[in-house]
């Protein structure tokens, strides 16, 4: 978990589970199903326009309401490497630790970045560069547990690890 | 201490010699979990993560609740399949509690059969768990993963909330203005993130004053604002439910670990004045888009709600039948009506209060999460408007995306559904 370069895609304030993946398709079992739904009220066809790497920015309190996981799991499915929002709800930003994906809180974020800009990580030194517009911002550290349950690629990883060892 | 740093401290996993007795707020710390509440999640994202873990137990299987509240009876075939994936999966696992899908929503069904007690720590995969808080607990809705990590381990990780007392000065709410008008009132004053991890600890003199409905109808509420968790201090209100509650007695007996709030952190608190409530509203597309309902009186409505783990209580619906009675929903509105519980819709049909729905028009359904988050039983159409008492507004939360959803009391919904359009329930009282 060192640096991370990807391209970004910009979302607003308040995006909701709902927005993210709408309740009506999660009694679906087959998981390209469900991420066909991901976003598809704000970017119509989002699961073909993303790619792999992609960086998801947005405003605040992103992943309000509901618990689904799904919600961050879409995520994982597109391949979305890390999610930068000025704020999130609760229980989103655990499932995305939970599910391995980077989650930074930075402030005013979404004013400094515009679709498709690039963008670097570097998890080491807390920092994230525009590298569009060249500007930098810091974020503090992660506690070394949570470093240490993205690097396993997320809690059932770190978990079977652990569980193993007794 | 805070009230829910105290139920935290008293569940801490003791590793090894330093860990904290008491934990600080903001310290991060693995606690032992007393209840898990599974719903359809089992079969969802819960069951595939589980099967990657490949564990053939469940650390604790008597500590976990599974109940089908949210496609029941199941509308769709996938559903169903969820459905058995879930039971499949809990049969597996030796899960002690299974409680079926005839039974109602898990936010009020888990202390109906008495499984949730004062100073436990429970946990669910769904976002309202935070309900359980009515009752002086710590509970909080959960994602699969942290589910999973239960499971295996019994215990999870949290950080430890900062509280923001709320403090019930002794007052009363004026006729027509219930609890639902308070928590919509506080997500006017604090918007939908700003109690952001925090935990809402309600405590004061007038907290006599809110039934044991109305606590759950806050505590459930509480997430709406970003919170944790939200805590009422243990008293007689308390006590007296629990024990009249046969289910409660034959798992816990006389026996409460009751937590009570004796210290206000400085600077971290608010006092609640309830008979300053108004009756109050949520606009779309956010709950904390809230007016007072007279500033949206005659806006038209399709479909009303009555139902949900927000407000489907049988005090819920003597509200809305006490509007009711004698009047007739009106013929361009459709009006739905969800008891909870199979036990408090048997209650209702015993009051006459199912007759008094049916009576007046409205659809009386069993007891499922349905409507609420657009599922089945009152799927809105394209450009829809519908007044409902449950906790979310979002954009396509209840069906279509151009549908607009009003939040509000189940007494509001009443006197809007009889005259089409968005009404004060005054206009009902005497």
């Amino acid at each position: 978990m060192n640096t991370i370069t990807g391209k970004v895609w910009v979302f607003g304030d308040f995006i909701d589970t709902d927005l993210i993946i709408p309740h009506a398709y999660l009694a679906t079992s087959d998981p390209s199903e469900l991420t066909k739904h991901a976003f598809e009220s704000i970017y119509e066809n989002f699961y073909q326009k993303v790619k792999r790497g992609d960086i998801i920015i947005a405003g605040k309190n992103f992943g309000t309401g509901s618990s689904r996981e799904e919600a961050v799991f879409v995520l994982k499915q597109m391949g979305i490497a890390a999610v930068i929002a000025e704020s999130f709800a609760r229980i989103y930003y655990r499932n995305l630790i939970n599910l391995g994906i980077l989650a930074i809180q930075i402030e005013n974020i979404t004013h400094a970045v515009k679709n498709g800009d690039i963008i670097t990580i570097d998890c080491r030194n807390g920092t994230l560069q525009n590298t569009t517009t060249s500007e930098t911002f810091i974020f503090p550290s992660f506690p070394s547990f949570i470093v240490n349950l993205i690097e396993k690629g997320g809690t059932i990883h770190f978990l079977k690890e652990k569980l193993g060892k007794h | 201490m805070s009230m829910t740093q105290k139920i935290l401290s008293t569940h801490i996993v003791k590793d090894d010699s330093t860990s904290p007795v008491i934990p600080e707020i903001g310290e991060i710390i693995e606690v032992e979990i007393d209840v898990i509440m599974v719903h359809e999640q089992l079969g969802g994202r819960i069951a595939p993560e589980y099967e990657k873990l490949g564990l053939d137990y469940i650390k604790h299987p008597e500590r976990v609740v599974f109940i089908l509240d949210h496609w029941v009876p199941s509308p769709t075939i996938d559903a169903s399949n969820m459905h058995i994936r879930a039971n499949e999966f809990a049969k597996k696992y030796k899960i002690e509690n299974i409680l079926g899908e005839n039974k109602g929503i898990c936010h009020t069904v888990l202390p109906e059969q008495g499984f949730i007690a004062p100073g436990m720590i429970a946990i669910g995969s769904d976002s309202h768990t935070t309900t359980y808080g009515a009752f002086n607990c710590f509970s909080t809705g959960v994602g699969a993963t942290d589910i999973c990590n239960a499971f295996a381990t019994g215990t999870l990780w949290f950080k430890v909330p900062e509280p923001l007392h709320l403090i019930i000065k002794k007052s009363t709410f004026e006729k027509g203005v219930f609890a639902k008008d308070l928590a919509l009132s506080l997500l006017e004053e604090y918007g939908v993130d700003d109690l952001i991890y925090q935990a809402m600890e309600f405590s004061g003199p007038g907290l006599r004053n809110l039934t044991i409905s109305s606590r759950v109808t806050l505590a459930n509420m509480s997430v709406e604002m970003g919170a944790k968790n939200a805590i009422f201090e243990f008293d007689s209100i308390t006590e007296n439910w629990l024990l009249q509650n046969s289910y409660y007695l034959s798992r816990h007996g006389e026996h409460f670990n009751s937590i009570s709030c004796d210290e206000i952190v400085e600077g971290k608190s608010k006092t609640i004045d309830l008979s300053t409530i108004q009756p109050m509203i949520a606009k779309p597309y956010s709950p904390d888009n809230v007016s007072e309902v007279n500033d949206c009186i005659g806006i038209e409505i399709d479909q009303g709600f009555i139902g949900s783990c927000t407000n489907g209580s049988l005090e819920d619906l003597r509200s809305a039948a006490y509007i009711l009675k004698g009047h007739t929903v009106h013929p361009d509105t459709r009006c739905v009506v969800i008891p909870a519980s199979a036990e408090i819709y048997l209650e209702a049909m015993r009051e006459g209060l199912i007759e008094i729905f049916m009576k007046a028009g409205c659809i009386v359904g069993p007891s499922t999460c349905g409507p609420c988050f657009g599922g089945h039983m009152g799927v809105l159409g394209d450009n829809e408007v519908c007044i409902s008492t449950t906790n979310r507004n979002f954009r396509g939360r209840m069906g279509s995306y151009s549908a607009q959803v009003y939040l509000a009391s189940p007494a509001t919904v009443a006197a809007s559904v009889i005259q089409g359009k968005i009404t004060s329930p005054s206009t009902y009282m005497e």
